[in-house]
């Protein structure tokens, strides 16, 4: 297979005659109750043919909002209130809407978020390709359904005949994300645009998504949009990127060019809040960003990144600089870029390493050979059918976590890291096993556990929004537990909660705040302090920081670190984001359908040899340098489901190193390597270092001053 | 599909009788008894004492439960306390007369409902959409009596367009029929129609904020295919349910709307019953009404099923 | 919990979100005539037996069926009763027997979906199992029969119509409650140590609210609609009460000599519905503001 990275690489340098799609002074406009405002202001935007442009910026930005006004597809309360849009030769602001409708799906197509909301449920998957080629194709019927044929094997769909038969549930996220490929492709646009299309899907699933895209690209000669918030993405498969900063450009450039050479301070801070694979929370501290992004009614005068940056002096506040070219194609809107350049490549703080903290401390939790089944149907409706088959999320799983220590659980989506947590906190019922915290033997049941126990183990959950009652003031929340689990009176919670929330950087006046008057990192901060409020030792953070902006990420992973610091609290951090796990453990297991089958010291996790499974997803995370270089291997299909697990080894249906018949009749054996880093996999460790290589992610020679 | 289809099966089965058990027990919270009633207030200790004994009434509530039921399933449904005729012809030709009035009313506001609630949902908080959404409000509320007088005042007195009253003779046919259905039909349409709008417009607006819609106008998809295919397959999926769950509305509607206009149907001999209380007539009609709507739920549930694909085709 | 002044500040946030989802509320004027309608109503049902010129029992056999007139601007009925003082009386009964029965409805539904979908299991199956049973059985059929046992007292009236919507009010509830409960505060609070009744009073149940109070409204036009259909065929509150849909039943033997003595009764009740419904539905735009759907 060709490297597709190498081969768009080549293409970035060329010239760009004449842009497929040009977009100048693009201003949206949301009429709102408020008055106008103005989401996206002076945004120009060239895309030429065959390139890929990725659109970043986080939530809030205007991405979104920029791309539907491209396409003049914008809610009914925004207008494009100036600018012109060109396809081509067509000026796109000049058609009427019926002409509108023959331009989306024929020249410009588009590849939406979410791709089991994007797909009709009641339409077979066939259909909704051949529909596309009926309309703007002209085909009949027949050739119609030969046409979605060819396009579901264009984007390389396992059994596209069956497929084509199917309706949208019966797919996984993948695959669906693959139709809508097929559909948008269907016409070979000359734009395609492509919102957050691997969002919602697995790093593995995102990788092999990404694959596509690129190959596909190699073959079409369409250009692209890419939004995203993900700057691993970007430079995965993007050729040039522009930065969206609160409506407007920031800084834009080839891939290489801004990526090494950042000309903003925004770019800069976004970069340096993205944990690294190769370093953890010993060696470095994340740059998070302050403050928040501004609302289009709440701009400053000057530059409108000035209150966040970090270079800012009184003339960045006085006039908002213009977006200027400073190399060939390399554009930026900060005066200070000489400057910028002169810090160098510093993107995050190289932390005092501590003392060597004592090899082990005392054992905080030890949770052994947790089951939990669920049983498929229950009730009174078991009795008219509904078989009483068992979904196994997990399947004997034990780990062991000392005092002031971190343990990173990750797994994709299902793979049963939640639900295990869940056993640990009480919240599900343990089918067996066994947990101790402190040497003492828990119930199963959150509610038989001693109070002492309770307050021992707190829990932060992955959604902010639902994680605080929306009719309980944050000082309420965050005090409960005080009142509960430390019988303080009411004068000592009040105090108590004015520290905690000093403790989470969120202002007192914060106290008496509704959680709809927070923003989502400010809830999840609540959140933490209402964690931390009791005091535990142990603390279970389920995907605290996925739903958030990278900058917000940052930030809360530094308070994490630096609270862990202060209280000696032990973290079972779960995600799918093997980067923050990376930053924030001291050992990390892999889970894959119910089971381990890694456990290690982080350091040792990254490095070969690792298991399989474990090296995919290592080669699968989107790294947002475009310099390392992964090997990709990817998984075939998506996880099984829980009901059906596969024999032998659960991994061998979708291992890329599978050895043979042995995989799928026997358990595999659990391997040592050194450090008590375990492998669990029929290859020898030493076969598996050697089909690794020397290491997964190669560094070339780095710029600037690094820090290890 | 099938194990779908036997579920729904079984929760009918046990809802008929769970519902004849609750109208056979609530029949017997009635003052003195029924042996008092037939024979009138001046009989006789012993003639009552007799009847009783004649009717089973001695026996443990269960047993009489048992042998109701019995018999009601085997088609024996007792005779009237009024006019001693056997109940079953009837109720089935008042049923019939029913029947006829509901169908009519069916083909005259489910498909309205349809239309205007579809149009209101495109027109979200404009003129149309206020309009509609005002007017179906007020007829999900307005009771089939208010309604039928005052359409009688205007439609059948002040325009004489059709007659006031429907009591058509039990031998006549459709046709016949027809020129007395229609006062009535729309009467019970009414409310139907303002539920079924209602109920069609905020599924239809649920729809239009989806994904999948928004990607089939981005397709290009001429908009009235987008409406067609991807909003409405969707939309009115609900609503087939809606329609089911509407039919007991109707029923109810039924009962009024015949007593407005001496329509002799179902609903008028129930009323007329409970007037003379003839007990067992009372059960009868009652356990015929819900096995009606029960049914209809079940053909709305299998429509459902075979309509949605996550049913049709499983996981 | 929070210091007094912490209360204050967030008695006024609140305050001025109301006042906000107010405004929001005058663009549809179907709301504003809804509100301000039913506000009249209780204005009337409050004071009606004050401000009616007659009451309602009086009878005067010698000036009966008259057309409105100045002395009675609703005319007179068949025992020479004024419906104009009748009406206004009336409205004391329609409101109070619909309104007590919603009142019955909201809150034993209200208890049992809370209770039915927290404990969840065989418990809640069953329950819910039975409120389809009354479900499957038109409401207007069963209160005639249950009325037809019990007696059409207005006692019984009131229990008929809230044991007949205490199925729904708990659907809705359950539905709600079934979502809240895995929402990660309650999660949280469970993990706290919570007893069940801190968990369902303090953290679902003001949740729970707007859903119940938009339920209650719609229950109650409902109730309005099953209240005056029972009077109308006579097995509702009993005569000489000047219930709406009895005097209307009462009146459809006069029809064709005096159409006044059914004509307002009637419009009474269509008014009020429309009030009723136009106010339910600004409660749904006002306090749900995501959601479009019925219940």
């Amino acid at each position: 297979m060709p490297d597709p990275a190498a081969d768009f690489k080549i293409k970035e340098n060329q010239d760009i005659c004449r842009p497929v799609l040009d977009a100048r002074d693009i201003t949206v406009t949301y009429r709102t109750e408020k008055g106008p405002l103005h989401t996206v202001r002076n945004v120009n935007l060239q895309i030429g043919s065959g390139e890929i442009y990725g659109l970043v910026g986080e939530s809030g930005s205007g991405k979104s909002t920029l791309a539907r006004a491209l396409v003049r597809y914008l809610p009914a309360n925004g207008i494009l209130s100036s600018g012109s849009v060109h396809l081509g030769d067509t000026d796109l602001l000049a058609l009427t809407k019926a002409e509108m409708r023959k331009v989306w799906g024929a020249r410009v197509t588009m590849v939406h978020q979410d791709p089991n909301a994007a797909i009709n449920p009641a339409i077979p998957i066939g259909e909704q390709i051949a529909e596309v080629a009926r309309i703007h194709l002209h085909m009949n019927k027949n050739d119609a359904k030969d046409k979605a044929m060819e396009m579901l094997n264009k984007v390389r769909m396992p059994d596209p005949e069956s497929v084509a038969r199917r309706y949208a549930h019966q797919l996984s996220g993948g695959m669906l994300q693959r139709v809508l490929i097929a559909i948008a492709m269907t016409t070979n646009p000359e734009l395609l645009i492509m919102d957050e299309p691997t969002t919602a899907l697995d790093v593995t699933t995102e990788a092999v998504i990404l694959d596509l895209i690129g190959e596909l690209m190699f073959e079409y000669n369409t250009a692209i949009l890419y939004i995203t918030h993900n700057l691993g993405v970007v430079a995965r498969v993007c050729n040039r990127v522009g930065v969206l900063y609160a409506g407007e450009i920031m800084e834009e450039g080839c891939i290489s060019r801004v990526f090494k050479n950042k000309l903003h301070p925004y770019t800069r801070g976004l970069l340096g809040c993205v944990p690294r694979v190769d370093a953890n929370k010993k060696d470095i501290s994340l740059k998070a960003i302050p403050g928040y992004i501004p609302r289009p009614d709440q701009l400053p005068h000057g530059c409108i990144f000035a209150p966040r940056c970090e270079l800012v002096e009184p003339a960045c506040e006085e006039k908002r600089p213009s977006l200027i070219e400073i190399e060939s194609g390399h554009l930026t809107a900060c005066r200070r870029h000489e400057e910028l350049k002169k810090i160098g490549d510093v993107v995050a703080d190289t932390r005092e390493s501590h003392e060597e903290e004592a090899e082990y401390g005392e054992l905080v939790l030890d949770a052994r050979n947790i089951k939990k089944y669920f049983p498929v149907s229950a009730g009174l409706s078991s009795i008219f059918g509904g078989k009483g088959s068992e979904v196994k999320a997990v399947d004997d799983m034990s780990v062991r976590m000392r005092r002031s220590f971190t343990m990173g659980i990750v797994g994709e989506s299902g793979c049963g890291k939640t639900t295990f947590a869940r056993c640990i906190m009480g919240l599900e019922q343990a089918t067996s096993g066994e947990i101790e915290l402190e040497g003492e033997l828990l119930p199963y049941s959150v509610a038989k556990r001693s109070w002492e126990t309770l307050r021992k183990m707190q829990m932060v959950f992955q959604n902010p929004d639902a994680s605080l009652n929306p009719q309980h003031p944050a000082g309420e929340s965050v005090g409960r537990p005080l009142i509960l689990l430390r019988d303080m009176s009411r004068k000592q919670v009040q105090e108590r909660v004015k520290e905690l929330f000093q403790a989470v950087n969120l202002p007192e006046d914060f106290i008496n705040r509704l959680p709809h008057e927070l923003s989502g990192g400010e809830k999840q901060r609540v959140a933490i302090a209402r964690a931390f409020a009791a005091d535990p030792i142990l603390m279970v953070c389920d995907e605290p920081i996925s739903s958030l902006d990278v900058s917000v990420q940052a930030s809360l992973m530094n308070l994490l670190v630096d609270l862990q610091e202060s209280q000696g609290t032990s973290y079972l951090f779960i995600s799918h984001d093997l980067a923050a796990v990376r930053h924030l453990s001291d050992w990390i297991a892999v889970v894959y359908l119910g089971r381990l089958w890694e456990i290690g010291s982080a350091e040792d996790v990254f490095v070969p040899p690792c298991h399989p499974y474990t090296e995919a997803l290592l080669s699968a995370i989107p790294i947002p340098d475009p310099d390392i270089r992964q090997d990709s291997i990817r998984l075939k299909g998506s996880v099984p489901s829980a009901m059906n697990i596969p024999s032998g080894c659960r991994f061998h249906t979708r291992c890329p190193r599978k050895i043979g018949p042995i995989c799928e009749n026997e358990e595999p054996p659990w391997q040592d390597a050194e450090n008590y880093h375990q492998i669990c996999c029929h290859i020898p460790l030493a076969e598996l270092r050697s089909l690794q290589g020397e290491g997964l992610i190669k560094k070339p020679q780095s710029a600037g001053g690094d820090s290890k | 599909m099938t194990s779908y289809l036997i579920r729904r099966i079984g929760f009918i089965l046990i809802t008929l009788v769970l519902a004849s058990i609750i109208i056979f027990s609530v029949t017997q919270f009635l003052p003195g008894d029924v042996a008092g009633i037939i024979l009138g207030q001046f009989a006789t200790e012993t003639a009552i004492a007799n009847l009783r004994e004649e009717l089973g009434l001695n026996q443990p509530l269960h047993i009489q439960y048992l042998s109701w039921a019995g018999g009601f399933i085997q088609g024996d449904w007792g005779n009237s306390l009024t006019s001693r005729m056997p109940i079953r012809p009837i109720v089935m030709e008042r049923l019939g007369n029913s029947a006829m009035l509901a169908g009519m009313a069916l083909l005259i506001y489910v498909p309205l409902g349809i239309i205007l609630g579809v149009i209101a949902a495109l027109k979200r908080d404009k003129l149309p959409d206020q309009l509609i959404s005002g007017v179906s409000m007020a007829f999900v509320g307005l009771p089939e009596f208010v309604s039928g007088l005052l359409l009688i005042t205007f439609l059948a007195i002040g325009l004489e367009w059709f007659p006031a009253n429907s009591s058509i003779s039990p031998d006549s046919t459709f046709r016949e029929a027809f020129p007395y259905l229609v006062l009535p039909a729309i009467t019970v349409s009414l409310t139907g129609l303002g539920y079924i709008a209602r109920m069609t417009r905020s599924g239809t607006i649920d729809v239009l904020r989806t994904d999948y819609v928004r990607a089939a106008d981005l397709k290009g998809l001429p908009a009235w295919q987008v409406l067609i295919k991807h909003v409405l397959r969707n939309s009115l999926l609900p609503t087939v349910t809606v329609v089911a769950m509407g039919i007991g509305w109707l029923l109810g509607g039924l009962i009024v709307t015949e007593a407005v206009y001496g329509y002799p149907g179902l609903g008028r001999l129930i009323v007329f019953s409970i007037q003379r209380q003839d007990l067992p007539m009372i059960q009868a009609c009652s356990m015929i009404v819900v096995a009606v709507y029960s049914i209809s739920n079940l053909i709305a549930d299998i429509l459902y099923g075979l309509l949605n694909p996550r049913i049709r085709v499983g996981e | 919990m929070t210091d007094t002044t912490g209360a204050i500040k967030r008695r006024e946030s609140k305050s001025s979100a109301v006042l906000k989802a107010f405004k929001r509320l005058w663009r549809y004027p179907t709301t504003l005539i809804g509100f301000t309608l039913v506000f009249l109503f209780l204005v009337i049902a409050l004071f009606g037996p004050t401000i009616a010129p007659y009451t309602y029992t009086q009878q005067n056999l010698v000036n009966k069926l008259q057309p409105p007139s100045e002395e009675h601007i609703f005319g007179t009925d068949q025992f020479g009763r004024d419906v104009y003082s009748r009406v206004l009386v009336g409205s004391r009964d329609v409101l109070s027997v619909a309104g007590a029965g919603t009142a019955v409805a909201v809150f034993l539904g209200l208890l049992l979906g809370l209770i039915s979908a927290y404990r969840g299991g065989l418990f809640d199956e069953l329950i819910m199992r039975f409120m389809d049973v009354i479900l499957s059985i038109p409401p207007l059929l069963l209160a005639m029969v249950i009325l037809f046992s019990l007696g059409p007292s207005r006692l019984n009236v009131i229990l008929v119509v809230g044991f007949l919507y205490i199925p729904m009010v708990a659907r809705v509830v359950r539905s709600v409650v079934l979502d809240l409960k895995t929402r990660q505060f309650v999660e949280a609070a469970r993990l706290r140590g919570e007893s069940s009744f801190y968990i369902l009073y303090r953290e679902i149940f003001p949740n729970v609210l707007p859903h119940l109070a938009v339920e209650a409204s719609m229950r109650f036009s409902y109730s309005i609609f099953l209240v005056a259909s029972l009077g109308f065929l006579g097995l509702g509150v009993q005569p000489p009460s000047p219930d709406w849909g009895l005097m209307v039943g009462e009146a459809r033997t006069w029809f064709h000599q005096a159409r006044w003595v059914l004509f307002f009764p009637a419009g009474a009740i269509a008014l009020l519905v429309v009030a009723v419904g136009f106010m339910s539905d600004g409660l749904r735009r006002m306090l749900l503001p995501g959601g479009v759907s019925d219940a």
